[in-house]
């Protein structure tokens, strides 16, 4: 039963995802329990159409989202040594890493592309809370600063998506390091002139917080997203008080002054258009010039023969 | 009256008959006792080298966490010349973990900045053992761009549990706060120079070691999670600290293998706190020939090599 449900299950699963045919065509919502349909759940960012939950999306998802046309391409990341401590708990760390990638049928936790987003040239980054629980290591340090290289080398915006339960662990002090590593590649963007905004998804906490997640120009935050140093659970054990209601959460932020916006999902894309746009001295886009994402038909089309369709438009 | 480490338990009770027997000798000065104190003096001190020899990861941390181990402020004090505090983030308070202000380095004025712990239980509240709020960090902050504004080298002396888990401290943006300090760490055109003595718990250590060397002591741990918080995340067990310790490879010895750490500097035999001038005076010295490494490199190449030295960091594991 345990190798059906913790291994066969899984791989069917991400067989059926990736072409995108769910075997199941409903989902329920984490915040209302409401039943929804699959592909209308998927079409609104997974965003529940009922109570307006925020759920996970995958970078890929939410890069076919943001991008024209869905259209992007991904920027390689360095390679960094594996397993650079021989880590090992209860399970080693390449074992661990070798359980997510096969589970979410990524590289890592961090993807990078660039493309435009409303005919606004860009540079996007989105952390992956599904890969160990998007957890910072050098892998991820290394995303950004081949980010910010990229956005430097273009002269274009970095967006940064950022989703993290914090440092990983399995890379001990190496982990840490990348606070000041990636702390140094906002400085590259800065030193540039280069708009570095960040949107700060459910959950962001931890190191990652203490470092990128919270240097942006501008700071965005999607409703309700947990944003913190320290999570409720340790404060709570700590202090052995009460926490109020929504502590911690994205408008408790705002309220506390630590971030300039929070926008639901599916109003996100417009407002980065216009955001990115007034900071690089651009006029404002028509709204006609938008083209809807996810449709080729009306995108832009592909700056350079490598650009390709990341994944196939759905319908 | 020391306070032993649960493992040093053999030797408390060694060189606690050495004390009784000498008390007693006192009491009756017709008992001759010397040649089995000595006797005993020996043992304990075979001992002590037999434990301190090859600590391992786990009970590093314990004596990282010592007590009466020397803290900032005794190394400020012994150090230092005409230390001036500087108090306030100039936004809410002033946080008594971090302590900072302008100094004398062997009459080169530099500004100084640590966590300090407390001695006592008085103490230990008034510096909130240690663990910084935002205000700590945008204290740090303040000072970093007064030392870059007229030209003074930075040392920064870190013990730290780590940044305070606190609801006051979260509302107030501990997460900008740490970040921003490491910022301003790598923004800086002066000299930076930061010792781990104690504790460099994560995030909060990360705020003040952002620096161009790096120095630890012996028996100091730097890590990203403290080896219980870990165990209770990766074997569900907080018990499992030794093996956390272990596996997360916090130890000077293997920092420096790893390129985190330029520099170890030897700790007195049983710790800093058997030894507490010889340890802060090795300190200085590390802290006098660090400085002397850094010496004539403009404000830009300091910049410059302290991003480099961040972003090449990690290209070597344990192994080489």
């Amino acid at each position: 039963m345990n190798w059906i449900t913790n291994y066969v299950r899984p791989r069917i699963n991400s067989i059926f995802s990736r072409r995108d045919t769910p075997e199941n065509l409903w989902s329920k919502c984490d915040g209302c329990g409401t039943m929804l349909f699959h592909r209308e759940l998927r079409e609104n960012l997974n965003v529940c159409t009922s109570c307006g939950h925020h759920m996970a999306i995958t970078p890929r998802d939410r890069f076919t989202a943001l991008f024209d046309g869905g259209i992007f391409t991904e920027i390689d990341v360095p390679t960094p040594l594996e397993d650079p401590l021989k880590f090992r708990d209860q399970k080693k760390y390449p074992d661990r890493m070798k359980a997510a990638q096969k589970a979410t049928g990524e590289k890592e936790a961090m993807l990078v592309a660039e493309g435009e987003m409303g005919r606004t040239p860009i540079v996007a980054a989105a952390q992956d809370f599904s890969f160990m629980g998007g957890s910072m290591g050098m892998y991820v340090g290394n995303a950004i600063i081949a980010a910010a290289e990229r956005a430097v080398e273009l002269k274009r915006p970095l967006i940064l998506f950022s989703a993290a339960g914090g440092a990983r662990m399995q890379e001990g002090i190496l982990s840490l390091m990348q606070m000041p590593r990636t702390t140094v590649a906002v400085q590259m963007l800065k030193e540039a002139g280069l708009p570095y905004i960040v949107v700060l998804t459910h959950p962001t906490t931890g190191g990652v917080t203490a470092s990128y997640a919270m240097l942006g120009d501008v700071q965005i935050a999607e409703p309700n997203a947990l944003i913190c140093f320290a999570g409720p659970r340790v404060i709570e054990q700590t202090l052995g008080e009460k926490l109020p209601d929504g502590f911690q959460r994205a408008e408790y932020l705002l309220d506390h002054g630590m971030l300039d916006l929070v926008t639901p999902r599916t109003e996100l894309r417009d407002e980065l258009i216009t955001i990115t746009r007034m900071l690089m001295g651009q006029p404002p886009a028509v709204a006609g010039d938008l083209p809807a994402p996810g449709d080729v038909a009306d995108a832009t089309p592909p700056e350079t023969a490598e650009e390709q369709p990341a994944e196939a438009p759905q319908k | 009256m020391t306070n032993y480490l649960d493992f040093e338990k053999p030797l408390a009770e060694i060189e606690g008959k050495a004390e009784e027997l000498r008390a007693m000798a006192r009491a009756n000065e017709e008992m001759d006792i010397e040649a089995e104190a000595a006797a005993l003096d020996k043992k304990a001190a075979d001992l002590l080298q037999d434990l301190y020899k090859s600590l391992t990861p786990w009970r590093k941390c314990q004596v990282a966490r010592h007590p009466e181990r020397p803290h900032c402020r005794d190394y400020i004090e012994a150090l230092f010349t005409e230390y001036t505090p500087l108090a306030g983030d100039r936004n809410f308070a002033d946080d008594h973990a971090v302590m900072g202000g302008l100094a004398r380095f062997n009459d080169q004025p530099v500004v100084v900045i640590g966590h300090e712990k407390g001695h006592d239980t008085k103490s230990r509240i008034l510096h909130n053992f240690g663990m910084a709020r935002p205000e700590g960090y945008r204290k740090a902050v303040r000072l970093m761009e007064l030392a870059d504004k007229f030209g003074l080298p930075v040392l920064t002396l870190v013990d730290t549990a780590g940044a305070y888990p606190g609801k006051g401290a979260e509302e107030r943006g501990q997460s900008e706060a740490i970040a921003r300090s490491t910022e301003k760490c790598l923004q800086i055109g002066v000299p930076l120079v930061s010792i781990i003595i104690g504790e460099g718990g994560s995030g909060g250590a990360v705020a003040f070691a952002t620096a161009d060397r790096v120095a630890m002591l012996e028996h100091s741990i730097y890590s990203v999670i403290s080896p219980e918080g870990c165990a209770s995340i990766l074997w569900k067990d907080s018990e499992k600290m030794r093996e956390a310790a272990e596996a997360l490879r916090l130890t000077a010895q293997d920092l420096e293998k790893l390129g985190v750490t330029d520099r170890v500097i030897p700790e007195p035999m049983g710790g800093a706190h058997r030894n507490r001038d010889a340890a802060i005076s090795a300190v200085g010295a590390t802290l006098k020939s660090l400085l002397a490494e850094l010496e004539g490199k403009t404000p830009k190449k300091l910049i410059k090599d302290r991003r480099r030295k961040y972003l090449d960091l990690g290209s070597k594991g344990l192994a080489a």
